[in-house]
């Protein structure tokens, strides 16, 4: 190679931006670039015209004005005189919540549902492709509907608690379901370290993260022991020790106890509220997108060569760890990428949550502060903005993960 | 997906706003119709019969326009707006003009910029209980489920309400009159709030109307009235006049009944310039000479308009109240017509 002289350097000209094959797809990208350019740019412009015209610009200045309006659902504190900047918090936290929740449980649901679809059990098989076919053909908008209608049809009212002889009663004392929500017992830290209980529960949460570290610890130990003498050491005990000990002795510590819901007045008081709105917008898209998930988990296990689990079975090893040992870590490198787009579907899907009037973001900074203030142009472009951080945040993450699981060639 | 609607709708805001700028009057007539924003669905204030056909207080005001401006009071296409829709329906020129259970309130008018023409119902926010909730006074309601519809003023005076009186409440947001009645039959909230003439509508369409209460307490003013775009003058001088019309119409005692005698001239001036046969009133509004007295014999005067849709002979049982003619100890005076 190196003993080659290079060809004569051919002088550029201009005609060759369109001749050559090496240049012209440059050259009509960045005609087609340009033309993109141009057209936002007179689509912004004339906007910005327009609105001159009618008096109107774009400030931002509404969003600390006082919101004057509730919101049931709250994570943080909120009350109608705070502003709608502080209204708009509120809505992200519940947009980010359902679609949390909603991530979870599809993803659970579409595991179990793509594996057992492939199973050799004829009946289960033929109920998972049912289930895949009827949530994935219908609209996700229908099921949320469906959910909430549902509840608020068929679960008694609170008042039909009330009295000597209800008509309905909680279950186990614990539990009240009503056509408003699912009241359940609340855990309160009775007097937690640092004086205040989000305090308390930060300190739970590092308690299981560090739970989390010691029983991969452990694990590893295992292997390593297994690896130098055969023998895999007992440690499901120590296991079940590292998760539990440390959190009941904070949990103890710290004065756990339960509150639990009860009637009082119009409706339930005390213990967690899961409201009617979130339970549809949850369950509804967890289904609906767990439908899709399955599909791709099948695909993702049927991509891998069924050589694979004959050679397992060969081994002697049992289907259930053929699954999982075999087969799902490969497969995962298939899954992944189209559950990242699931993912991004939930959450943006998560803004159907006006259906039935979950206070999500779109339902209050693109909802009622849009409404209340007239800032149409102002509220939708910070919408915009906020599901495209979100969406390239979920992207990120899930890269990053993919990264960590594909196939990585040495 | 989600990116490309929004930004759709940001370009067609955009385009729409300058095409919506001025001559609606023209518009319409070169239309031939005329579109009229009014509710989704309100007994007595703006609903479809069995026919199809809509019927109401709000849609007596858009066949009355069209009937002044085109001739025909079926030249309306009826758009049904949420709480939530009305605005950007507006603004945006789908509709020519509003006519929707909307109150006139200061940032509608000079920070959204549409202009009230008038009023034509006077009304304030009251509450709506089951009876056997055994609730007596809107004060009693600590801690209830209420149900609003969203964006409208409504959610606004409630959160007033209650912070000031301290107490507490859950509010169900809610985007159409017909899911909160289902919402609320349910029992999926407690109360139900709204304009006391929405909620009486409301009840009257209920099986077992005698089942709820309205409490006591009305804690706002609610004028509601039909507008226009800001920046259109001679339209929002059409709609305002019409409405004058229907109005003084009552106060002159012009009927759908003696309407055909009295146009052939009467010895009452002020009766002769409404209904054309003395001065140019219509000219000058850029409509015929008889523009009023088509409006009128659309569906009758304001009092008769009140009677038919939602009068005490209705289920809807409206008394006239504050929405009297000034004569009579209401609210209501149209501006002379000279
Ligand atoms: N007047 C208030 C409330 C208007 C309102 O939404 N009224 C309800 C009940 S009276 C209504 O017209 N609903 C009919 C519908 O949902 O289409 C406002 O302008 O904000």
């Amino acid at each position: 190679m190196t003993t080659m002289t290079d060809p004569p350097q051919e002088s550029f000209r201009l005609s060759m931006l369109l001749n050559d094959t090496r240049y012209r797809s440059y050259t009509f990208q960045f005609i087609a670039l340009l033309a993109l350019v141009m057209a936002i740019a007179y689509l912004m412009s004339n906007m910005f015209a327009n609105l001159r015209d009618q008096g109107l610009f774009l400030s931002w200045a509404f969003l600390g004005e006082p919101a004057g309006y509730d919101i049931n659902q709250r994570l943080i504190e909120y009350d109608s005189q705070m502003t709608h900047w502080r209204a708009t918090v509120v809505g992200v936290l519940n947009t980010l919540l359902v679609a949390f929740l909603a991530c979870v449980t599809a993803t659970v649901l579409g595991v179990i549902a793509g594996v057992l679809r492939l199973s050799n059990n004829w009946l289960v098989s033929k109920l998972m492709s049912a289930y895949v076919e009827a949530f994935r053909n219908v609209p996700v908008l229908i099921w949320i509907i469906i959910i909430f209608t549902i509840m608020t049809a068929v679960m008694p009212a609170p008042r039909a608690f009330r009295g000597d002889e209800p008509d309905a009663t909680m279950l186990l004392g614990l539990f009240a379901f009503t056509n408003r929500g699912v009241y359940v017992p609340a855990p309160i830290l009775g007097n937690p370290l640092f004086g205040s209980a989000a305090m308390g529960w930060l300190l739970i949460v590092l308690g299981l993260v560090g739970s989390f570290f010691g029983a991969k610890a452990l694990g590893a130990w295992a292997n390593a022991k297994q690896e130098l003498t055969g023998e895999r050491p007992t440690t499901w005990y120590i296991t079940l020790a590292i998760w539990f000990v440390p959190l009941i002795v904070l949990l103890t510590i710290m004065g756990l106890s339960w509150d639990i819901p009860a009637l009082r007045g119009f409706n339930f008081g005390g213990g967690l509220t899961i409201r009617g709105s979130l339970i549809a917008l949850w369950f509804a898209l967890a289904i609906y997108t767990g439908a899709f998930i399955a599909e791709n988990v099948r695909a993702g296990i049927q991509a891998i060569n069924k050589g694979q689990s004959e050679a397992a079975a060969s081994l002697g090893l049992r289907p259930g760890r053929i699954m999982n040992l075999v087969i799902l870590p490969q497969a995962l490198r298939v899954i992944i990428p189209p559950l990242i787009s699931q993912y991004l579907n939930i959450t943006k899907n998560s803004s159907l949550a006006i259906a039935v009037g979950y206070m999500d973001i779109t339902g209050t900074l693109g909802g009622i502060t849009l409404n209340q203030t007239g800032r149409a142009i102002e509220c939708v472009l910070l919408l915009m903005l906020f599901y495209l951080t979100i969406s390239l945040a979920i992207s990120a993450v899930m890269n990053v993960y993919n990264n960590s699981v594909k196939l990585k060639e040495r | 997906m989600k990116k490309t609607v929004i930004f759709g709708a940001l370009t067609a805001a955009g385009l729409a706003a300058g095409a919506a700028a001025a001559g609606t009057l023209d518009d319409v007539k070169a239309r031939g119709t005329l579109n009229c924003g009014v509710a989704t669905g309100l007994v007595g204030f703006a609903t479809p019969d069995a026919n199809g056909e809509w019927q109401g207080f709000d849609v007596a005001v858009c066949r009355a326009v069209a009937a002044a401006v085109l001739g025909d009071a079926t030249a309306v296409e009826f758009v049904p707006t949420t709480g939530k829709t009305r605005f950007t329906a507006l603004a945006s020129g789908e509709i020519d003009m509003l006519a929707r259970n909307t109150t006139w309130t200061f940032s509608r008018d000079v920070d959204l910029k549409f202009t009230f023409v008038g009023v034509n119902y006077y009304d304030g926010q009251g509450f709506m209980v089951p009876k056997d909730l055994g609730v007596s006074s809107a004060k009693e309601l600590d801690g209830a489920t209420v149900c609003i519809q969203t964006g409208t003023t409504t959610e606004l005076n409630l959160a007033d309400f209650f912070r000031v009186n301290g107490i507490s409440y859950e509010p169900v947001p809610i985007e159409t009159n017909a899911e909160a009645q289902q919402q609320y039959l349910a029992g999926a909230c407690d109360v139900y709030t709204t304009d006391a003439s929405g909620l009486a509508a409301t009840r009257a369409a209920f099986e077992a109307p005698n089942d709820h209460v309205l409490l006591p307490e009305i804690i706002s003013k609610e004028p509601l009235g039909p507008l226009v775009r800001h920046g259109d003058n001679e339209w929002g001088d059409v709609v305002r006049w019409t409405l004058n019309a229907l109005i003084s119409a009552e106060e002159l005692g012009i009927t759908s009944a003696n309407i055909s005698e009295m146009s052939a001239g009467t010895n009452n001036p002020e009766i002769n310039r409404i209904l054309g046969t003395e001065g140019t009133l219509g000219e000058m509004l850029g409509l015929d000479a008889d523009w009023a007295a088509k409006a009128i014999t659309a569906g009758g005067n304001y009092g008769e308009i009140f009677e038919k849709n939602i009068g005490e002979s209705t289920p809807i049982g409206l008394a006239r109240g504050l929405n009297a003619q000034w004569t009579e100890g209401g609210l209501l005076y149209s501006p002379p017509f000279r």
